[in-house]
């Protein structure tokens, strides 16, 4: 395609055209359609990745809209699946970008069909979900590009596997931190600052500039006014179960994940059910009529009892107004039943 | 003791005698962190070694799950 688009990153000397040719015949990974998914993605699809993928199992609400840039007021209105909001957005930039969207939960049968994939996007807003990364990126020995922020703060450090220590070698368990973006709060610019990061060195890899990496942790404060480097390079662990020579991908064990767990300070529960039998949002559409608020092709939203429901086609809820998860489930059968 | 901490001179109880007490006295021992001191990264047993010092420089980031 050559409406000249790309002109002005072929005028960037490191990539050219060569780098560009590159950079169209690479597929994308990002997981999260949040405020870093959401800016990730508008800036790869605009630099022209070949293909990018991008999966959430959330939908658009307006507390979202201040820094999640791929939505607008009638998605929050309207609840639209993110991954299905961002398609539309994305596609609206770029029509001739491959955009593979997916709404549901990241487990590992669904990152092997992502696969081939030259290079995994860290855009997701928990641990648990984002060691399950790691280990798949140190498995398939695809470059993982950690980002976060919460408040005026962010960090981002690309992972190589083989080379760089991985998420697991700095972390030895799924931390339980209390600040989130929903406790603490959190700011565009601290985003923008993560993503702007992350997509550079995206555009590095994909265009062939490795050599040009940062090979540091990175951390910064847009408020405070402060911005730090750290090589890593010691934290490497030989015997990492990740990413060193005996490793047995701990975190890819799907079974040993809970399929209650509490969302970050949202005052919710999210339930997925063991098995992953669909839930057909028709029939329950039908049989809860009364308390149906909102529905799409993705999920149904209902009120029941000052609690709101959320249900996902792929069997998923989401409830919001209470963080008991025995109460979550108790609620959870009386609705959909199983 | 004196200290500089993220480029901040702060006074230390001399009762924080290691990097893993003063990641516990400034109540951050719970979230993940990499520390460094006098421009080396301490890996997790080096935290619980290492002997803080007057006028040692200090970096710590937290990691954050947010996003
Ligand atoms: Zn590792």
């Amino acid at each position: 395609m050559n409406d000249g688009r790309y002109s002005r990153q072929e005028l960037f000397a490191p990539i050219g055209k060569k780098g560009q040719q590159s950079i169209e015949q690479k597929h994308a990974v990002i997981i999260g359609a949040g405020a870093l998914g959401s800016s990730m993605a508008e800036t790869l699809v605009r630099a022209g990745v070949g293909a990018v993928s991008i999966v959430d199992r959330d939908y658009v609400e307006h507390s979202n809209l201040n820094r999640q840039q791929l939505y607008t007021e009638l998605d929050a209105d309207n609840s639209t699946a993110k991954a299905a909001a961002a398609e539309a957005r994305l596609l609206d930039i770029n029509r001739h970008a491959d955009i593979k969207a997916v709404v549901g939960e990241v487990d590992p049968s669904l990152l092997e069909s992502f696969l081939p994939a030259d290079i995994i996007i860290d855009a997701l807003d928990n641990f648990e979900t984002r060691m399950l990364v790691n280990d798949f990126a140190c498995r398939q020995q695809i470059p993982f590009v950690y980002g976060a922020c919460v408040g005026s703060y962010g960090l981002t450090y690309t992972i190589l596997p083989g080379d760089t220590p991985c998420l697991h070698c700095l972390m030895e368990d799924i931390p339980m931190d209390g600040e989130t973006c929903d406790t603490a709060g959190i700011i565009a610019p601290a985003v923008q600052m993560v993503s702007a990061h992350q997509a550079a060195e995206a555009l590095k890899l994909l265009s062939g500039n490795e050599k040009d990496l940062r090979r540091t942790l990175l951390s910064f404060d847009v408020w405070k006014n402060e911005h730090r480097t750290m090589n890593l390079d010691k934290l490497k662990k030989q015997d990492c179960t990740s990413c060193g020579t005996k490793a047995d991908y701990p975190y890819l064990q799907w079974e040993s994940r809970s399929s209650l767990e509490t969302l970050c300070g949202r005052d919710a529960v999210q339930i997925r059910p063991a098995k992953t039998a669909e839930a057909s949002l028709g029939r329950l559409k039908e049989q809860h009529e009364r308390l149906v608020r909102k529905s799409n092709s993705h999920l149904l939203v209902m009120e029941w009892e000052e609690k709101r429901i959320v249900l996902f086609a792929d069997g998923r809820a989401i409830i919001h107004g209470e963080t008991d998860k025995a109460k979550a489930r108790k609620i959870y059968h009386q609705i959909v039943g199983g | 003791m004196k200290l500089t901490i993220n480029g901040e001179e702060q006074q230390i109880p001399e009762t924080v005698e290691s990097v893993e007490q003063l990641l516990a006295h400034f109540n951050v021992a719970h979230k993940k962190s990499v520390v460094e001191k006098n421009g080396e990264i301490l890996t997790k047993p080096e935290q619980k070694e290492s002997l803080l010092n007057e006028n040692d420089r200090l970096e710590i980031v937290h990691f954050v799950g947010g996003g």
